[in-house]
């Protein structure tokens, strides 16, 4: 329990580029690369992680009680938001493909068509 | 010190499901089970910043990884699917 | 590239990312570590401008610019998907049926809608004392919108959603960030300093910048949520595509 957490972190985004290096379904690759996104939260909370610490909000816990550290939660937290509204940007990309290729499959796409 | 202790494993059993949730999501090829599994890993995510004290990040993973992000999913699906008359989905299996 | 060469590259890159990865991994502290030298100087600095939530305080005082970043990327992301799902020419729009909805799933969305948009509300304004803010907020209004589609159907949804007036929000509450930052130059201090008075530890009204920023990015994200949501369903439930024999085409 020293290291595994990071570790894990590291598992989880190469299952997602794995997924999203075989994938033959566009809107399966977006899913994918969703997963691998979120392995930097967990990487992130992960290393901020202080034991015996409680959330960083002093409202009605004493000033001095042992927090995590705020600062990673602050990158995760923004990002967790903007991350879902890329993938919309994505789907909706993969949404236009289909009209203009009539396929979503991402090895059927081979050079440029007008 | 216990508590501590007893914190990592419960941290250490989140931190497994979100493990398992998320392999199975990238090696689920079919988007409509995937957006089902994505959900789950959005779940298993927002309990393990809880128990890792961030509860901020958990509350907008909570509504994002398992209402937003699945939903697009789903709607991009359906779209997809509708206009192309059934073929081309079965071709790929 | 060929689909087996992709793969063999990828086994290839995995490996090596997974050694590497490893070996950095030991170098991190522990799991759980005492030291924390920006998460103390983090909170320090939080208390010291008065605002509880030392999470909010990272992301709209002390880092405020890169989280002018992060909104510009969301603003961003929302204006291109607009522009991609925007109806085009040789698509017709069929009118969606309304499905059967129970009485009381009628009856909860009916009592749940205020409820869920009311605490979206309360968490954007809390956002500078508890767990709370702008970006979560925002999206617990934005699907809590939508209790409406659920409970009812498609139309009763496009009813209580003015498409227009959230496109001019999105937009406002982008560039209110942006203008916020000047307050700190007019004031004769840095872009984003919070320059706004403190007010008292764990009032509502503390932190200065903080809540204000926060009502602006909840807008922002809340009514972007809401018009990408929409660009998607109208794709999915409404939008038909004049071509419907045929796979598509190369047009």
């Amino acid at each position: 329990m020293t290291i595994l957490p990071f570790l894990s972190a590291g598992w989880i985004f190469l299952a997602g580029v794995y997924g999203l290096v075989t994938s033959r379904n566009a809107i399966h690759a977006v899913g994918c690369l969703a997963v691998a996104q979120s392995s930097t939260y967990v990487l992130l909370l992960t290393v901020g992680y202080r034991r015996g610490g409680t959330a960083p909000y002093f409202t009605d816990t004493p000033l001095g009680t042992r927090v995590v550290d705020p600062v990673v939660q602050a990158l995760a937290l923004t990002d967790v938001v903007v991350g879902a509204t890329v993938t919309a940007l994505l789907l909706g990309l993969v949404m236009q493909v289909r009209k203009r290729h009539g396929t979503v499959d991402p090895d059927a796409l081979t050079g440029l068509k007008g | 010190m216990n508590g501590a202790v007893a914190q990592d494993y419960v941290i250490a059993v989140a931190l497994v499901l979100v493990t398992v949730s998320a392999t199975a999501a990238a090696l689920t090829r079919d988007p409509m089970r995937q957006a089902v599994v994505l959900a789950m890993l959005g779940l298993c995510l927002a309990v393990l910043f809880t128990l890792l004290q961030a509860p901020d990040v958990a509350l907008s993973q909570v509504a994002v990884g398992t209402v937003v992000t699945p939903l697009l999913i789903l709607l991009t699906v359906r779209k997809v699917r509708g206009t192309s008359s059934g073929g081309d989905d079965g071709r790929r299996r | 590239m060929s689909r087996t060469a992709r793969i063999r590259l990828f086994w290839v890159a995995a490996a090596v990312f997974a050694v590497a990865y490893t070996a950095a991994c030991t170098g991190l502290p522990r799991f759980g570590t005492e030291v924390h030298p920006y998460g103390t100087r983090a909170v320090t600095s939080a208390l010291h401008r008065h605002t509880a939530n030392a999470v909010s305080a990272v992301n709209f005082d002390q880092r405020a610019l890169d989280t002018l970043g992060e909104e510009s990327i969301l603003f961003a992301a929302v204006l291109g998907t607009i522009v991609l799902l925007r109806r085009t020419r040789d698509e017709r729009v069929g009118q969606p049926t309304a499905g059967r909805v129970l009485p009381s799933t009628r009856l909860l969305g009916l009592v749940l809608l205020p409820v869920t948009l009311l605490t979206g509300v309360y968490i954007v304004a809390h956002g500078q004392l508890s767990p709370g803010g702008g970006f979560q907020g925002g999206v617990i209004l934005a699907t809590g919108l939508h209790m409406a589609y659920v409970a009812a159907d498609y139309r009763v949804l496009k009813r209580v959603r003015p498409l227009s007036v959230l496109d001019v929000a999105d937009a406002v509450g982008a560039g209110a960030f942006v203008a916020l930052g000047f307050a700190g130059l007019i004031a004769g201090g840095a872009y984003l300093q919070n320059v706004l008075p403190l007010g008292t530890f764990g009032q509502l009204s503390s932190g200065g910048l903080v809540p204000v920023l926060n009502a602006a990015v909840g807008v922002e994200v809340g009514s972007g949520l809401i018009v990408l949501l929409a660009s998607f369903l109208d794709q999915a439930v409404e939008v038909r595509s004049q071509d419907r024999s045929g796979s598509g085409g190369g047009t």
